[in-house]
């Protein structure tokens, strides 16, 4: 027999969403095969990392708090990969933001009133897309790889996170530590439910998505972006225009992910460390994908995504395995997604051929 | 193969339950729960292992009365906030959170469970169910130090460190002045790596401050790594938290080892009694914590009697490194000949004594 792929007319919508699914599923079940055979207790360690954050109650903060940077960041990638621009610097988009959200906080001062919150995200935001727009100008001007300076740009941020919170915004309390001091109360944005840590930027997570969906799906910005995407021959003929796409794409990335930083700078983390960067900027990557780069799918993977973080820090005191092997989830989803992305546009037949043939062929190999 | 089935989803949410709900049931009410934060893996063979080391001595003493559970590879950052709150959720009646970094989360964590005990290593904020406690790692470095200063050729000594606090300004002190005692000429070159556990930076480091001229390298940050290079190069160096001589049998001198057990049965014990109060403890080599692991025979018979000679001083508490004169590194003298430091001065100390010299 052999396994044959055919071109579908057009693609295939139920695998559109069933191969999330899929892929969600798949990775459960092959890790609980590989954490049996190495000796782990397999369905234990799946049960916590994918359902113990939903079902006990008291973590379901923890997945709302971790959820709102990815699904944030998630939105601003996905217009970007929809219009083939690749960022994957978000990460350093993220670190910036919060960085500039940070700066606003310092130069306001301790005392500084509450509205100060609102130049603090704009600051956020705007440093993101700053930041983004490096890649944007070195790819227009010179059309630079934008996978190679987006990425690049994230090893400098890391550098000049170090430089501000080991040097001039060190805080002065902190015995040396390198971090900026707390943020003062005022100035960390309200908690949406007395008692939890879950605070507006979640919130803000919630209503983004449907906003994006709006845009992406009614607005001529929206179709422009698609149509790049999917047959950028046609966007010329029609008259879009490519630079203004990778202007659109980078800036809308960059200051998603600044937006993200500034949120969980003042909503969550309060203090800029060293431990900032945590990886939201990659993993949003992931969150894009798994929600096939729709808005509201962002908003359903984020959720998916956040789940295995906090599941994984369950399992590391349930099953003792280590905080990372959350990430080994976490990739093996993204693999089965890109992997089964073929599925979409194509149909598998299985087509029977000859058995003679067929092993004169073995023995050649 | 195991499926995912009815039951065993079942028994998720009866676990979850449970979870939820702890102290009602009868089995969690049988023994006390004792929680863990831990900065790296126990398998960096250092500090993280010293203090897996101290949680066992509890399960050994305490077994019957008390479970100690344990969370590995925490980072210093606010996302150790959940990772804590998780463990007093899952009905932790004390918490130990062995790191530095650790400090606001823990007290953001300990105001939320004031029915929850909270020990937070190395940090200086307390509360009422907050208590601090630390080692002084400086006296052994003081043994370190006089070891190096009598050994090296160069008289240049490396030590890579972590960050610019106080427990790290301590060490580094510590070993410069112990070192110039033995050769007044030798100079210490600083490497600061802001981390406490990354074996490839370390190593890095390592390799830096042997090209500086520096012939043996003492760390402070908590992988073997920088002894497995100075193995290679023929050099020597220190342990650090632990006995990591198996890393190193040739390199490795002897080794700053950090015993947490008696702290953490006393702690655990007080807490089974209902007799933990909140406490700032500062133990050394007088109470236990700090040892010098075994001499390697390569240090020759006189070293070692100088070597024994401070550990017995600290021992009997007649010895202390930070007695003035005290110069910094501009040869500003901070303490006066005869005083002592006091611990307020060693708990927020920011200034490195002459001799240091920063390699970063």
């Amino acid at each position: 027999m052999r396994i044959k792929l055919e071109k579908r007319p057009a693609p295939s919508t139920f695998m559109l969403i069933a191969t999330p699914i899929a892929s969600v599923l798949l990775t459960m079940l092959i890790g609980m095969l590989v954490f049996d055979a190495i000796g782990i207790d397999g369905q234990r360690a799946v049960v916590d990392i994918f359902l113990t954050p939903i079902l006990a109650s008291y973590k379901w903060q923890d997945v709302a708090v971790k959820a709102a940077p990815l699904i944030i960041i998630a939105l601003g990638l996905s217009i970007g990969n929809r219009a083939q621009i690749w960022n994957i610097g978000a990460e350093g988009q993220y670190v910036i933001g919060a960085l500039c959200a940070a700066g606003v906080g310092i130069a306001a001062g301790p005392d500084a009133p509450a509205i100060t919150l609102i130049p603090m995200i704009l600051a956020g935001i705007i440093g993101g897309a700053a930041w983004a727009a490096i890649p944007a100008l070195l790819k227009i001007r010179w059309d630079v790889n934008e996978n190679l300076t987006t990425l690049m740009l994230t090893y400098v941020s890391f550098q000049v996170l170090g430089y501000l919170v080991g040097g001039p915004w060190k805080d002065t309390n902190g015995r040396n530590f390198p971090a900026t001091a707390p943020l003062p109360e005022q100035l960390t944005l309200p908690i949406l439910f007395q008692g939890s840590t879950v605070h507006l930027g979640v919130a803000i997570a919630l209503i983004l998505p449907f906003i994006f969906w709006l845009i992406m799906s009614k607005s001529v910005f929206g179709f422009q972006i698609r149509v790049v995407g999917s047959a950028p021959h046609a966007a010329r003929h029609g008259g879009f225009d490519a630079k203004q796409t990778i202007w659109a794409a980078l800036l809308i990335g960059g200051g998603m992910a600044g937006l993200a930083g500034a949120l969980e700078f003042t909503g969550s983390l309060k203090a800029v460390n060293l431990g900032f960067p945590s990886g939201y900027g990659f993993t949003a990557i992931i969150v894009a994908f798994l929600g096939r780069l729709n808005p509201i799918g962002c908003l359903i993977a984020g959720i998916v995504l956040a789940i295995t973080y906090v599941g994984g820090q369950v399992a590391q005191t349930t099953v003792h395995i280590p905080n990372s092997t959350a990430g080994i989830f976490q990739a093996m989803m993204l693999f089965f997604i890109l992997a089964s992305d073929i599925l979409i546009r194509y149909r598998v037949r299985f087509i029977p051929t000859k058995p003679a043939i067929a092993d004169k062929k073995e023995a050649r190999v | 193969m195991t499926t995912l089935n009815r039951r065993s989803l079942m028994k998720a949410v009866g676990a979850a339950a449970t979870l939820s709900l702890v102290g009602t049931t009868a089995h969690a009410a049988d023994k006390v729960k004792i929680g863990f934060i831990f900065l790296g893996p126990i398998g960096d063979y250092g500090w993280t292992w010293a203090h897996n080391k101290g949680r066992e001595a509890i399960d050994a003493a305490l077994g019957d009365k008390v479970e100690t559970i344990y969370v590995e590879n925490v980072l210093e950052d606010a996302s150790a906030i959940p990772v804590i709150r998780d463990l007093a959720q899952q009905g932790c009646k004390l918490i130990f959170t062995t790191s530095y970094g650790f400090m606001d989360q823990t007290l953001t964590v300990a105001a939320e469970f004031p029915d929850v005990k909270f020990e937070h290593c190395t940090g200086f904020k307390r509360a009422d169910n907050v208590s601090t406690y630390n080692s002084k790692f400086h006296e052994g470095r003081a043994v370190l130090g006089t070891i190096a200063g009598k050994m090296s050729k160069s008289g240049t000594l490396g030590y890579l460190g972590s960050y610019k606090v106080p427990e790290v300004v301590l060490g580094v002190n510590a070993f410069a002045l112990a070192a110039q005692k033995q050769n007044p000429a030798a100079t210490v070159k600083l490497v600061l790596i802001d981390s406490w556990f990354d074996p490839p930076k370390e190593a890095a480091a390592t390799e830096t401050l042997i090209n500086l001229g520096c012939d043996i390298v003492t760390t402070h940050t908590d992988s073997p790594g920088p002894l497995q290079i100075l193995e290679q190069k023929g050099l020597y160096g220190f342990g650090q938290g632990a006995d990591m001589s198996a890393f190193a049998p040739t390199a490795h001198l002897t080794a700053i080892e950090d015993i947490w057990g008696p702290y953490y049965v006393a702690r655990a014990q007080a807490l089974v009694d209902g007799t933990w109060t909140s406490a700032d403890t500062w133990d050394g080599m007088k109470e236990g914590t700090v040892v010098i692991a075994p001499y390697n025979p390569a240090i020759p018979a006189d070293v070692v009697a100088l070597a024994d000679e401070i550990k017995a001083g600290y021992v009997a508490g007649t010895y202390d490194i930070f007695t003035g004169p005290i110069f910094d590194q501009d040869g500003v003298e901070k303490v006066k000949a005869g005083e002592v430091m006091g611990l307020e001065q060693l708990a927020t100390i920011d200034w490195f004594v002459k001799g240091v010299e920063s390699a970063s």
